[in-house]
Formats: C-alpha cells, sequence, structure tokens
C-alpha cells in the first residue's frame, strides 16, 4: 500500500504527532458507532435473508471510514451520503426504528415506501436523500457548500462516495467546480478496492485517487481507512479548513469492502477469499478496541454490555417497524410537487375511487 | 412602459427577482462578463458581482452544483447555453432535481429554475436547434414552462423563479429579437399551468407553444381570408398542462390541429392529441391533425423546411375542414 496516514499504532498507542485527543466520551461515542453499524448490518442481512425486508447493502469493513469521518463534522456541517453509511445516518441523531421503517418501507417510513431500501435520509440531522446511480451527490456536495460560502455561514459538507464513482463525470466537475469556486467540502472517498466486481486497478490508472486533488487545485490525502483516528483526524482537519476559507479536501480511505456489494451480490464469483482474509485481519472495529482497551477505556465487560445493549435496541427497533401497516395508497401521488397539480389529482381520484361491481 | 425584446424582458425579470430576493443565483456557461451568448444576463454580472456565477464548461456540474444550492435553500437559476448541450446534465434534472421532493418524502426540495434557450429557426443546425421538451414533459417532478412574448416571458419567469419546484424554462429562440412589446417594470406575474387564447375562432382548434403559437396565429390569419375562423391557443405551460382551455376549445371547434417543431414521434402534442382522443372524441367532427418536425435530426440548409411554417398548418386546416 502506498503511504497512509495512520494514527492507531500495532500496541493500541495513538501516534502522539497525530492523536486527535479524543475525550473517554466522545472515543467511546465513536466505538459505540462502529459497533452499532456492524451489529446492524449482520442483523440487517439476516433480516434479508429471512424475507422481512427487500434487500441491504452491507458496510463490513468500512466502519471507521464511515463513522470516523461522520462523527469529526459538526451539527451544523451537511453529510451527503452515498448509500452505503447508515453509521453516519445514526450518528447524526435518526432513530433506530425510522431507518428500520426506511428498511421495509412502511407507512411509518418517512419516505412511504417510495425508495428501496437503504436510501434513508434524515434532514434534522442536514444528512441528503440518496439516489442509487453513481457519482450523482457529489456535485449537490459541491453546491451545498457554495450556497453556504455565499451566505457567509461557517460550515462545511462532508460527502462520501467511491473509488468507482472517481470515474464518473460527475467526479470530475464536482472536483473543478470545488477547486475553481474554493467551496467548503471535503470529499470522502472511501476506496473500499471494489465496485461491485470491478477493481480499483481497472478503474483507473492512477497510482492513488488522493494524487487525483492537486490537479485540481487543493490538497489530496491518502489515510488507513481501517484507522478510525486517522479518518477522523483527516476529516475533522479538512472541515476545520473548509470552514476557515481555505477550501476543499480530497481523502482518500484505503478500506475495503468485506462483505459483498449488497444483499444480491456474491462476491465469490470475482475476488479471492485469501484476498478477503487478509483485509480481515486489518478489521478496523478491532484495531480500534485495542486503542480504547490501551487508553484503559475498555474491557470485556463493557463490550458485552455494548453489544447486548445495540442488540436489544435493534429488537426493539424491528419489533415496532414490523409492526406499521403498508404505506397509504395516497402517498402514492404525494411529494411529486409541492402542491397536486390537476392533472395528478385526476389519476389519484380515479385510482382511490370505489370500484363498481 | 419601456417596449422590449423578449432578451430585454427576460434580463428585467432576472434582475427584479435578484434585487427582491437575495437568494437569486445565476450560474451558467459565459452569463456573467459576456452577459450571456444570447444577453439575457447582461449586467447582471455588475449590480449582483457575488450572485452571478461564470461556471467552467460543464453542463453536469452546472445543473448538479445549482440543485446543491437549492437543497441548502437558494434559488438558483442555472442557464444551459443551448438545449442541445443539456443531455450531460439530464440524469441530474430528471433523477436528481426532478426526484428530490418525492424521494426524501418533502424533506429536501429543489426550487431552481433550469433557463435554456431551445427550437430552430435561427440557422443553428442540429446542435443550436433542438425542441427536447418531450423527454422533460415525461419526467414527474419537473414543470415544462415556453413563453411565447417578451412579456410573457417575464411573467412566467417571475413565476418560475418563485416556484417550489424545479422549472424547465425554454426559451424558443426565435422570438428572442422577432418582436417587442410594452414590458411594464416591476411585478409581472403570469402564473404557470394557464393557457392562452390568442385568437378565438369557432371552426377550428390550433394548439401549440413557443415559436409555433405564432406560426398559428399567421395561419389563422391566412384561413379567415379562406372563411375559416381558427381558434389559436398558446399553451405557455406543458406540465402542469391547462387541460380545460385545450378541451374547452376543441368541444367548441370539434377540430384539432397540433403545432410542434420537435420531430413527430412521441413528441408533446401527441399527449395533447391523446387527451383530445380520450375526453373529447365525441365532439371531433375530423381526425386531430398534427402539424410538425420530421422525424429526423434538425437539418442546417433545409431548415426552413423541415420547420412547421403558416402554409402547412393551413394544409392541416383544409385537411380537418374537408374531413
Amino acid at each position: 500500500m502506498v503511504d497512509a496516514l495512520r494514527v492507531i499504532r500495532d500496541d493500541g498507542s495513538a501516534d502522539p504527532r497525530l492523536d486527535p485527543a479524543l475525550s473517554e466520551e466522545d472515543a467511546v461515542r465513536l466505538y459505540r458507532g462502529m459497533s452499532l453499524q456492524r451489529i446492524l448490518d449482520n442483523r440487517m442481512l439476516a433480516l434479508q435473508r429471512q424475507g422481512r425486508i427487500g434487500f441491504y447493502g452491507p458496510s463490513l469493513g468500512q466502519e471507521a471510514a464511515i463513522v470516523g469521518a461522520a462523527i469529526a463534522m459538526e451539527p451544523e456541517d451537511w453529510i451527503v451520503p452515498q448509500y452505503r453509511e447508515p453509521g453516519a445516518a445514526l450518528v447524526r441523531g435518526m432513530p433506530l426504528k425510522e431507518l428500520l421503517c426506511q428498511l421495509i418501507g412502511n407507512a411509518e417510513d418517512p419516505l412511504h415506501g417510495r425508495q428501496m431500501p437503504c436510501h434513508y435520509v434524515y434532514r434534522k440531522g442536514n444528512y441528503l436523500s440518496i439516489s442509487s446511480p453513481v457519482g450523482t451527490q457529489i456535485p449537490h456536495a459541491v453546491g451545498i457548500a457554495w450556497a453556504m460560502r455565499l451566505r457567509g455561514e461557517a460550515q462545511a459538507v462532508l460527502v462520501f462516495f467511491g473509488d468507482g464513482a472517481t470515474s464518473t463525470a460527475d467526479f470530475h466537475a464536482a472536483m473543478n467546480f470545488a477547486g475553481v469556486f474554493r467551496t467548503p467540502t471535503v470529499f470522502l472517498c472511501n476506496n473500499n478496492q471494489w465496485a461491485i466486481s470491478v477493481p480499483v486497478a481497472k478503474q483507473t490508472a492512477s497510482a492513488t485517487l488522493a494524487q487525483k486533488a492537486p490537479a485540481y487545485g487543493f490538497d489530496g490525502v491518502r489515510v488507513d481507512g481501517m484507522d478510525a483516528l486517522a479518518v477522523f483526524r483527516a476529516t475533522r482537519d479538512a472541515a476545520g479548513r473548509a470552514r476557515e476559507g481555505h477550501g476543499p479536501t480530497l481523502i482518500e480511505a484505503v478500506t475495503y469492502r468485506l462483505g459483498p456489494h449488497s444483499s444480491s451480490d456474491d462476491p465469490s464469483r470475482y475476488r479471492d477469499e485469501s484476498e478477503v482474509a487478509a483485509w480481515r485481519a486489518r478489521d478496523p472495529i478491532a484495531r480500534y478496541r485495542k486503542y480504547l482497551e490501551h487508553a484503559g477505556w475498555w474491557d470485556d465487560g463493557r463490550e458485552a454490555r455494548l453489544e447486548q445493549e445495540i442488540g436489544d435496541e435493534i429488537t426493539r427497533a424491528v419489533q415496532e417497524a414490523e409492526r406499521a401497516p403498508p404505506p397509504a395508497l395516497e402517498t402514492l401521488f404525494t411529494d411529486v410537487y409541492a402542491e397536486m397539480p390537476d392533472h395528478l389529482r385526476d389519476q389519484r381520484d380515479d385510482f382511490l375511487a370505489p370500484r363498481g361491481r | 412602459m419601456p417596449a422590449m425584446t423578449m432578451v430585454q424582458a427576460i434580463n428585467n425579470a432576472l434582475r427584479e427577482e435578484m434585487r427582491r430576493d437575495d437568494r437569486v443565483i445565476v450560474l451558467g456557461e459565459d452569463v456573467g462578463r459576456n452577459g450571456g451568448v444570447f444577453r439575457c444576463t447582461e449586467g447582471l454580472l455588475d449590480e449582483f458581482p457575488e450572485r452571478v456565477f461564470d461556471t467552467p464548461l460543464a453542463e453536469g456540474g452546472i445543473i448538479g452544483t445549482a440543485i446543491g444550492m437549492a437543497l441548502y435553500g437558494l434559488r438558483p437559476v442555472p442557464e444551459i447555453q443551448f438545449m442541445d448541450f443539456i443531455y450531460p446534465a439530464f440524469d441530474q434534472i430528471v433523477s436528481e432535481a426532478a426526484k428530490m421532493r418525492y424521494r426524501s418524502g418533502g424533506q429536501f426540495t429543489v426550487p431552481m429554475t433550469i433557463r435554456t434557450p431551445f427550437g430552430g429557426g435561427i440557422r443553428g443546425g442540429h446542435y443550436h436547434s433542438q425542441s427536447s421538451e418531450a423527454y422533460f414533459c415525461h419526467t414527474p417532478g419537473l414543470k415544462v414552462v415556453v413563453p411565447s412574448t417578451p412579456k410573457e416571458a417575464k411573467g412566467l419567469l417571475t413565476a418560475s423563479i418563485r416556484d417550489p419546484d424545479p422549472v424547465m424554462f425554454l426559451e424558443p429562440k426565435k422570438l428572442y429579437r422577432s418582436t417587442r412589446e410594452e414590458v411594464p417594470e416591476g411585478e409581472v406575474l403570469v402564473p404557470l399551468g394557464q393557457a392562452a387564447v390568442r385568437r378565438t375562432g369557432a371552426d377550428v382548434s390550433l394548439i401549440a407553444y413557443g415559436y409555433m403559437a405564432q406560426v398559428c396565429v399567421e395561419a389563422a390569419t391566412k384561413a379567415a381570408e379562406k372563411g375559416v375562423e381558427a381558434e389559436v391557443i398558446d399553451l405557455r405551460t406543458l406540465v402542469p398542462l391547462d387541460e380545460p382551455t385545450v378541451l374547452a376549445s376543441v368541444k367548441k371547434t370539434g377540430r384539432a390541429v397540433v403545432v410542434y417543431e420537435a420531430p413527430r414521434t412521441a413528441g408533446f402534442g401527441a399527449e395533447i392529441s391523446a387527451i383530445l382522443a380520450e375526453k373529447a372524441i365525441e365532439y371531433l367532427r375530423g381526425p386531430i391533425v398534427r402539424v410538425t418536425g420530421f422525424d429526423t435530426p434538425f437539418p442546417y440548409t433545409l431548415e426552413d423546411v423541415y420547420l412547421p411554417n403558416s402554409d402547412r398548418v393551413l394544409a392541416a386546416i383544409d385537411k380537418v375542414m374537408a374531413f
């Protein structure tokens, strides 16, 4: 691997030159966020296999690169997700039950079952809506950041995308606009090595993704994406610079998608298990736990209590979410426009009218 | 009250909305110092140096970042220099802007007005002449507006900028400077979703928008010389469509000629024809006839042959009258 920023050393200590010096409370919050995403992923994949949700996209292996970045942002900042960041939505305050209702697509889903699972949105947490086409969210993040700058607000935007997205026209346009207009955008590229079945070496001939940034006139940094403190540190620094008017940063978090692309994907068709095993040995949660233990903030007892607590929360959320009925038929027609136009009203009325005979 | 071209009226609308609302942002290729290749944004950079932006040459970036601005609460008015260049932004328009309200359950919205010159008549060949409105009319979540007079261009653009949903504002460039009209200073509003009756008549309804509305008025004048009174409906907004005005006219005349300069197959006039067939067939005294561009790319030298003119509309009137 080309050199990447690392903070947590093999013995679990934090490199003193780079240690973001988290308080115990913040450090544990980060661990909890990563653990929640991991346990949630495993439970949701099981739920999908049982036919209780239609689809799921897990983030196994990317917990540090997702939660570590999200937690480094301030509450008034915005997060523009790709589609693999439930941990980011949850640390922004999204209730677990709301997320479950979205995965099911029921009447209590704020989206009224209009989107596939994993396309949740949480306006209260400045967490943007998700679309499936890859890379389309990157220019939005630049536009939001540009607007913040125009309005004189000291805010920043964190946008998530993957290695595959760096091939898109939207990535290029967004990076270019961000450089030209010096928008307060933190580009967080989760280089998880695989865009479904295509490895990053076939995605680009660049030695790194971070090196693309200087061509757009700003810095790119490469961090060990399995190191939550490295991701946190790089993101917090980039966001700080952005808020102070020093423009965007590209962060390449070098990580690995340990699981399938989605519940519909079988990675054994395109990659060798030995590669996965090598990355699994660098598990970001195990690594971060070592750091917590080294700091004297964690032990088996706390681990057991946390797992129990998260497990119970998820069980409760699933039970509550599964009680909700399907969305009302009326919701098929609302939210297309601010006010329902006549032609849509006619279609709705015709559809909802009691059928004769 | 000054007489303005449509270009001047659009400029006036932008200027007044930017004065009224500091959330209104203008961005696009050459819209700043150059004032736009058609001069619609002339002078705006001088008055609003913080809110008018010459962007890099990337339509997807222009619309994608404008969406971001709108998500944050601004009122961006991006310009796409020619509608023929809009396709790199197509995904951003149809997959992102159009669906944002629906897919987020109303949590996020995109109050953005995309201005773009469209249509033929300026010797632009097929990359400066297309009428691509049908693609956008087919996308739920978008509104599609086409002015045909300077004063109404001001009123419709003002209403579009104030609209809470994404609006495609298509400017018929053939009409940019072809006529002048008194345009009041200060607020002019033409509500979206209302057609205009340009000429009343009892014998046949001509239904069109943009430059073709003017062609239909010419054709109606010629038809009157032959004793046929044609009614001309200028749709002004394609989505949402003013169905009652269209249906009332056709129910009265019993005959319909639908005119659009885009290729015929699956053009927006096909939707008009279908609505008439569904909702007014018992009033029809002849077939619904379309007068359109051909199902070819837009030509350069033979542009005048491609574009429907008043004689072709007149021939269609003769056909439905003789049925």
